[in-house]
């Protein structure tokens, strides 16, 4: 891994910074939204309602006269909050219950691996639904429960990762010297693993942002008036044959945004394989 | 006529006394022992070789001091004392405080035994930080010290470089260097310089002499090598499926052996004064 950065070579990051720029460029958009989007995303206009894209309106307003491109800027906010809180929620707790699993082993890596494949079994989706039925529909709770559905996967991908780590030598000379478990987590095992979960961890960012969409479509993330590609695409759905851009132009902010978080993933994937090198 | 053991002390314990140690693996058909009734003594300053092939039990024993033995394996009888302290006796927490304060371990794969993602220098230091309670700062300055005495050039830069930028006799050197940090009584060398070629290998001999010579450490080397026996050992046990079949000076193990095993080892090594003979067992 440390190999891999010593040397920047453009050829082997291609497919990274690809992904990257794309990501970047939404990022951008997310955060400076008052200044990027030309209007309010709340503001109606209803004299100018569903009118195609023109000059004052690059991509045209929707059935209440808000400027399609300013709510997709702000929509952005949403689904860029939610992937990188979900993904982090998958990402610790599933990497922790992981590698607590594989490195005590016995009954604790029975009783977490089990409760794991419990989760496991259930469709994303439909544990998603459940979770926020349970929890009530906000944002907030949809981050959580896509973090949730997160966490078996992670689990999984790291006790299979320490599993490995557990057999170096330099493990067991860890414990040589006298180290404690906690220390022997962080500081042998943990960043020894870190590889394979950072690519898990690109698939899901992009897998979160068709969860909170597929979410915000059923009315049960994002709230409207606020703005967000599933929700947006849901008004869009009643307007295909007057106004198809309406479900474009977030249909192609959702597929943007996903390859973008896919391009990083397979490109780290690549770039930290030891196998592909060279 | 044996030798006398020239470093055993009148009166004070040995660094480590195994008396007989037995170690079992759990399996289905019921226990496998793999190391039966082995005792052994290292005496405060001695250099005590074990030798023996592969599965003979030498490096089980060996772990068995560090209690750091594999799930499957236990100790089914025995004891273990690291001068008058009773290793089988203590806690979980007091034998972490034990492990590489007062007995060290250099593994057989340097390269294996660093961790791939952090400085050497950090590594190094890193007994002190644990057992010492040094901060990290105290504990780097501390690694280019160590480093320095076990002939590692240029010190205060090395400190800054990951393990795969150093040569195996390098790795091998900065685990002796960590083994040191706390100037443990017992050292236990697992095969060190089998992965090493022969210029290197002899280097890392010279460097544990060195280090007995002037901190009085006592060191349990284990391996399969005959020739490092005699350029280093004191005194030699040779094991053969878990049983130790001969001791002795390492002048009378290569002179007079007794034990059959010994002369079937002893004729095993290619010599330069006799004919090639295939050794038969």
């Amino acid at each position: 891994m440390i190999a891999a950065f010593s040397r920047f070579d453009l050829h082997r990051w291609r497919l990274v910074m690809v992904g990257g720029a794309i990501i970047g460029a939404i990022l951008i958009c997310a955060i400076f939204a008052p200044a990027v989007a030309p209007y309010s995303p709340f503001d109606l206009d209803v004299a100018s309602m569903l009118q195609g894209p023109s000059g004052a309106h690059p991509l045209g307003t929707d059935e209440l006269g808000r400027d399609v491109l300013s709510r997709t800027i702000y929509a952005a906010q949403i689904s860029m909050k939610v992937a990188f809180i979900a993904a982090g929620v998958g990402l610790v707790f599933g990497t922790l219950i992981g590698v607590v699993a594989a490195y005590f082993g016995g009954w604790v890596d029975l009783v977490l691996m089990r409760f794991m494949e419990l989760l496991f079994s259930f469709p994303a989706i439909l544990l998603a639904v459940v979770l926020m039925a349970s929890l009530g529909t906000s944002i907030f709770n949809a981050m959580i429960a896509i973090g949730i559905v997160f966490i078996p996967g992670f689990s999984r991908l790291a006790r299979a990762a320490t599993e490995v780590v557990l057999r170096e030598q330099y493990v067991e000379a860890a414990r040589a010297v006298g180290m404690s478990h906690g220390r022997i987590i962080f500081r042998e095992i943990l960043p020894n693993i870190l590889a394979p979960l950072l690519v898990e961890a690109a698939v899901a960012f992009s897998y979160a942002i068709l969860l909170e969409s597929a979410l915000s479509f059923l009315g049960l993330g994002a709230q409207p008036p606020d703005p967000s590609w599933g929700n947006m695409l849901s008004t869009g759905r009643g307007f295909m044959s007057q106004a198809p851009w309406l479900s474009i132009v977030p249909g192609m902010a959702i597929f943007l945004s996903v390859l973008g978080f896919n391009f990083i993933g397979d490109g780290l994937r690549d770039v930290l394989d030891p196998h592909l090198r060279d | 006529m044996d030798h006398a053991r020239k470093y055993a002390t009148e009166g004070g314990p040995p660094t480590l006394r195994v008396r007989d140690l037995s170690i079992e693996f759990s399996r289905r058909q019921g226990p496998l022992r793999v190391v039966d009734g082995v005792s052994l003594d290292v005496w405060p300053g001695e250099i005590v070789g074990v030798i023996g092939e592969s599965g003979s039990g030498k490096t089980l024993t060996s772990l068995a001091a560090l209690r750091m033995l594999p799930k499957r394996a236990r100790i089914a009888s025995g004891s273990l004392h690291l001068r008058t302290t009773s290793i089988l006796g203590l806690g979980d927490r007091e034998m972490r405080a034990l492990r590489g304060d007062r007995i060290a371990l250099i593994p057989q794969d340097a390269m294996q035994s660093l961790n791939p993602t952090l400085r050497i220098g950090r590594q190094v230091g890193e007994p002190l930080e644990l057992h010492s309670g040094f901060s990290i700062r105290r504990a780097a300055k501390a690694a280019v010290r160590l480093l320095d005495s076990v002939h590692i050039r240029d010190p205060q830069a090395r400190v800054r470089e990951y393990p795969h930028q150093f040569s195996g006799g390098m790795q091998q050197r900065a685990m002796i260097a960590m083994g040191l940090a706390l100037e443990p009584d017992l050292i236990i060398a697992d095969e060190p310089t089998t992965a090493l070629d022969v210029t290197v290998q002899a280097q890392v001999l010279t460097l544990l002499k060195e280090i007995r010579d002037t901190k009085g450490t006592s060191i349990l080397f284990i391996t399969h090598d005959l020739g490092v026996v005699a350029q280093l050992c004191d005194w030699v046990y040779v094991m053969r499926e878990g049983r130790i079949v001969e001791e002795g000076s390492i002048e009378r193990i290569f002179t007079a052996p007794k034990a059959e095993y010994t002369r079937m080892l002893l004729a095993a090594t290619p010599s330069i004064h006799a004919p090639l003979r295939r050794a038969r067992p």
